[in-house]
């Protein structure tokens, strides 16, 4: 069932070698298009390298990588153009307003100022930010900023989006709420690709992967992981791996 | 095009939005303009002068006259003993000591040579240089007139032909220092304005992880980059003319030239200045390195560029080094332009070398950016 679906995402053998230590060693998977996939590893795995190289914004030194029908070497630019990405920093400009903001990275994406316009609308009335929409960013609590990051990422309707640790450091309700709005996007028909820390979030995932020292180590829907591990939570699933390589 | 114009748009609503950094940007280079151009002058006057006089005569007194009448001499004060001045010349209390010994009358009287010992502190030797010569001057020319009325005595035959030099300044005729440094300093501060906003703003972002959220936009490298430096090269161009007017309202400096082609200039230097700190900004990762290097570039610039010392008088390697210095042709070409007139015809060596470097720093600035690494 899973063989007819669409591939949005092909990565053979991906590798990136750094002088002295290879942090991706020659990884291999796909993700179907419009699937949540999450993207496990402890700090320091290789995932935040191995999603970098899959956004163009560092070279590969070995392997191939196809996202959204692109390769990522030769054609960077054209990936760009189809992916939205929503760094660990939440990175927007705190001195400019939501407003400013919005317009910035919708001009950048090559929107028009008419459709910076409406989407503007259309994103403060779906994320109900009516009366911060003239607010500087750097004045938002992190839960706003983060939602903001994530409906920016969205503006030039990329095929996939990716989300490096996208809830990071915020309370289990705001958490909840930010899940709502992938589950949303997701149901567009938007392909989801998000690293993350918490476990409990691998459980809203279609299927995740889990990267160990450079290397996938499993990768399935949650359910089967944890059949495969014969554990209750995706959080036993991660510390049974991560002990078995140590 | 239009993404340009979406980052210009952003840059100007950031730089107008921090106010504080605004009053710096623009309040700064005012003051310093103001400040240095008064400041910068290698007038040496207010000489302190201690003096010894051992003779107490008529003519001693009259040279003391002569030294106090003169403007360059601030405070003459006179010690009994030599040593006292001494003394005091190493505390740092008189500049120059002079002792005049006793037979000095006696000397002149019988038609003499005699001699007055001059100490001068030399910690910088050009000003004791300077010094020298204003003293030796006062004193000849005070001993000349003291030949002047032995002259009738002396057959007049065997007196040398006297040579004497006139000299005419040109396009300077008071030797207004003012004159000559405001637009240099003109050109330093516009210089270091661009150069240090630029090295610091692209940096910041990476600092910020903005930049990384630009590098997966499909953004094209030159229209990130020329919508960055735009607002800078505005800025640049703003400054020059705010400063030419303080040159020109509050210094009095002559425009003798077209100013067209001093903006015209400006424009292309601003290029140069503003691709250069982008390629500070790439080999940075912090706004502390891009500075650090910002500066470190600026001291040798502003050292070498003739602006405060003449080219001429350095050593052979380092006026080769100025060769390098983009401020040293612009400090030349401004005052070519506003002190001497110069046209088009005569600059094109110094627009020819600028547009030169515009594009080989540009050109490995635009290399050096990656979006990717």
């Amino acid at each position: 069932m899973e063989n007819a679906q669409e591939k949005i995402i092909i990565v053979e053998n991906l590798t990136k070698q750094f002088d002295h230590f290879t942090a991706v060693k020659g990884i291999s998977f796909h993700v179907n298009k419009g699937e949540i996939f999450g993207f496990l590893g402890a700090n320091g795995a290789g995932k935040t390298t191995a999603m970098k190289m899959l956004i163009g914004i560092s070279n590969s030194t070995g392997g191939t990588a196809n996202v959204a029908g692109f390769d990522v070497h030769t054609q960077s630019e054209e990936v760009k153009q189809n992916i939205g990405y929503m760094s660990q920093k939440f990175s927007m400009y705190d001195d400019l307003t939501v407003q400013e903001n919005i317009t910035f990275f919708g001009g950048i994406y090559g929107l028009s100022r008419k459709q910076i316009k409406t989407k503007t609308e259309e994103l403060i009335a779906e994320l109900q930010l009516g009366n911060i929409a003239k607010t500087k960013v750097g004045d938002l609590p992190l839960g706003w900023k983060q939602k903001l990051a994530f409906s920016v990422a969205l503006l030039h309707e990329p095929k996939i989006v990716f989300l490096d640790e996208p809830t990071g450091g915020v309370d289990p309700i705001t958490r909840r709420q930010f899940w709502e709005l992938i589950y949303a996007e997701a149901h567009k028909g938007t392909t989801i690709f998000v690293t993350t820390h918490y476990m409990d979030e691998a459980e809203y995932c279609n299927r995740v992967s889990i990267m160990v020292d450079g290397v996938i180590e499993a990768l399935d829907t949650p359910k089967k992981l944890k059949e495969q591990f014969q554990v209750n939570s995706m959080n036993e699933v991660f510390l049974k791996l991560a002990r078995n390589i140590e | 095009m239009k993404t340009i114009l979406f980052i210009i748009q952003k840059e100007f609503k950031q730089i107008f939005r921090d106010k504080s950094m605004l009053r710096l940007i623009f309040i700064l280079p005012i003051l310093q303009l103001l400040i240095l151009s008064n400041a910068a002058t290698f007038d040496v006057k207010n000489i302190r002068v201690t003096i010894a006089d051992y003779s107490n005569s008529s003519s001693s007194r009259a040279l003391i006259d002569k030294l106090n009448a003169n403007a360059y001499f601030s405070e003459v004060q006179s010690v009994s003993h030599t040593q006292e001045g001494i003394e005091q010349l190493n505390r740092g209390k008189t500049d120059v000591v002079i002792e005049i010994p006793n037979q000095f009358e006696k000397q002149l009287q019988n038609g003499n040579t005699t001699q007055i010992q001059v100490l001068i502190n030399a910690i910088d030797g050009a000003t004791a240089g300077v010094q020298n010569v204003y003293i030796t001057q006062i004193v000849q020319l005070f001993n000349q007139n003291i030949q002047v009325e032995n002259k009738h005595v002396v057959n007049e035959q065997i007196l040398p032909n006297r040579i004497e030099t006139i000299p005419s300044f040109w396009y300077n005729a008071t030797l207004n220092y003012k004159t000559f440094m405001v637009p240099g300093i003109l050109v330093l501060l516009v210089t270091m304005v661009t150069l240090f906003l630029s090295a610091m703003n692209i940096v910041k972002e990476k600092e910020l992880g903005t930049l990384e959220q630009i590098n997966v936009t499909p953004i094209k490298k030159h229209q990130f980059i020329i919508g960055k430096l735009f607002p800078f090269w505005v800025l640049g161009l703003i400054i020059l003319t705010i400063g030419l007017l303080i040159a020109k309202v509050v210094f009095n400096v002559p425009m003798l030239g077209n100013i067209l082609l001093v903006y015209f200039f400006t424009a292309v230097y601003l290029l140069l200045i503003l691709g250069f700190g982008l390629f500070i900004s790439n080999h940075t990762e912090t706004q502390q390195q891009a500075m650090f290097i910002a500066w470190f570039f600026m001291v040798i610039f502003i050292l070498m560029s003739g602006l405060f010392t003449p080219i001429e008088s350095m050593p052979k390697w380092a006026q080769n080094v100025t060769l390098l210095n983009p401020i040293r042709y612009f400090v030349e070409f401004i005052r070519m332009v506003l002190l001497k007139g110069a046209g088009l015809q005569e600059v094109l060596p110094n627009l020819g070398i600028i547009v030169f470097f515009a594009f080989a720093v540009n050109g490995l600035a635009v290399w050096s950016y990656k979006k990717a690494n």
